[in-house]
């Protein structure tokens, strides 16, 4: 087990769990990350399909990292990370069809999603399969428990349930407002029709 | 042996293999899901009809067995309003023509129900639905809306139940000869029987809705003069 986790490696899998999250720390994937979380559900699996997606796309760059053209590599990344959001996209369309739909165009545009692009070019092509693997991994998941803490909070504060259920009773009006799970554009208009502010100040 | 990844024809040669591959790798994804993707967008397009009479949040393995026995009979009638087929439901919204015109007879309760199909455009997008209109083919009992990329928050609100439970009860033809479709979306409901309030800060998504309603209701005009009780 010793060989299996070096102390590298343990780094490379934690470090994006803690002080390198990608989305906090690193501002990396936020429009995605604000436009899935308004419910817990597609919260989670954006969350495991951008891990899968870093992983195995880190682990093939990895392995063909000293064939790969140097003048098309971004390129040679890009049709892995295309390849691989594809067959995630239709595996969800099969199996998790209620799901691809409220995540709609957000599973496409994990290809442009700036943590895949980052990892690939500033570890994939120059470590090996497992610590990419790792390194995919922990990144992955460190994206993914953002989203669920931020999920957690807005399905929550913005419906009053988790994952569909209801855990607030729907009369306690605190637990129910459309602030949270609102795009903010509509919020300005929103606040005025319901009296919140002037309309004038809109 | 050491290659020259760097030479031309190493580059072109690598980034047709890798395109080759992956293509053939997608290419049997595609094969091998599509058949359990088609059900589940069937079962959808059923739950969106069940949703037209008002059969909402069905669960999604009871969907087919709910809709085979809400749905007594699937016509499709040309632009006389004749029946020429009973598969409508294998009609794409694509391939709806006024010479191929779906329609669904459906029972909630009492109730038959007449579902229509609906096409429009949006603001951004294409926008579809279903109308069910009671036996006299006047007032309407329900209607579903979806689309594909409406603004979030103000377009996309046409999904909404809220919206759409605003047009249950309202009028659908000014008369019974059916020559006028006056079922609206408007900004300013004049006519309370048969305007509903359109949702603010998305005229044009609110206008596509009018004029698929309006375009979409009235192809079936034939068919409702021919079949209503006088």
């Amino acid at each position: 087990m010793s060989k299996l986790f070096s102390k590298e490696q343990k780094e490379v899998f934690a470090g994006p769990l803690t002080l390198t999250t990608p989305v906090v720390a690193q501002v990396l994937g936020i429009c995605a990350a604000l436009a899935v979380t308004s419910q817990l559900k597609p919260a989670i699996v954006m969350g495991l399909s951008v891990t899968v997606i870093t992983a195995f796309s880190n682990v093939i760059i990895s392995l063909i990292r000293n064939t790969i053209p140097n003048r098309i590599r971004i390129i040679v990344q890009l049709v892995v990370v295309a390849a691989l959001v594809t067959i995630v996209s239709e595996i969800l369309k099969a199996y998790a069809y209620d799901v691809s739909t409220q995540l709609s165009v957000y599973v496409g545009l994990i290809i442009t999603n700036c943590i895949l692009m980052g990892r690939l070019e500033a570890f994939a092509m120059m470590n090996g399969p497992w610590e990419s693997f790792l390194d995919g991994v922990g990144n992955g998941l460190g994206y993914a428990w953002i989203l669920v803490v931020v999920g957690f909070v807005r399905e929550l504060l913005g419906s009053g349930s988790l994952l569909g259920f209801e855990i607030v009773p729907s009369d306690w009006a605190f637990f129910h407002n459309d602030m949270m799970t609102m795009p903010a554009m509509h919020l300005s208009s929103w606040a005025a029709s319901s009296g919140r502010i002037a309309p004038s100040t809109r | 042996m050491k290659l020259n990844t760097n030479s031309n024809v190493y580059t072109i040669v690598y980034a047709s293999v890798t395109v080759i591959v992956v293509a053939f790798l997608l290419a049997f994804v595609s094969l091998a899901l599509h058949e359990t993707q088609q059900k589940n967008i069937d079962n959808d397009k059923r739950s969106q009809i069940l949703a037209a009479i008002g059969q909402r949040g069905i669960a999604s393995d009871q969907v087919e067995a709910t809709f085979d026995k809400a749905v007594l009979c699937q016509l499709v009638l040309n632009a006389k309003g004749d029946s020429v087929g009973n598969d409508a439901f294998s009609i794409e919204n694509k391939a709806i023509t006024d010479d191929n015109l779906p329609l669904y007879i459906c029972q909630t309760g009492t109730d038959t129900l007449y579902v229509i199909p609906l096409t429009g455009r949006g603001l951004w997008g294409g926008l579809w639905g279903y109308i069910s209109l009671k036996s006299d083919f006047q007032t309407v009992a329900g209607a579903h809306f979806s689309h594909e990329s409406e603004t979030a928050g103000l377009g996309a609100r046409i999904v909404e139940e809220d919206f759409q439970n605003k047009f249950v009860g309202k009028k659908a033809f000014a008369d019974t000869d059916f020559s006028e479709v006056v079922l609206s979306v408007t900004k300013k409901v004049e006519n309370p029987a048969s305007d509903v309030d359109a949702i603010t800060g998305a005229t044009l998504t609110s206008n596509g809705v009018h004029n698929m309603l309006r375009d979409c209701i009235a192809r079936y005009q034939q068919y409702f003069k021919a079949h209503t009780i006088k």
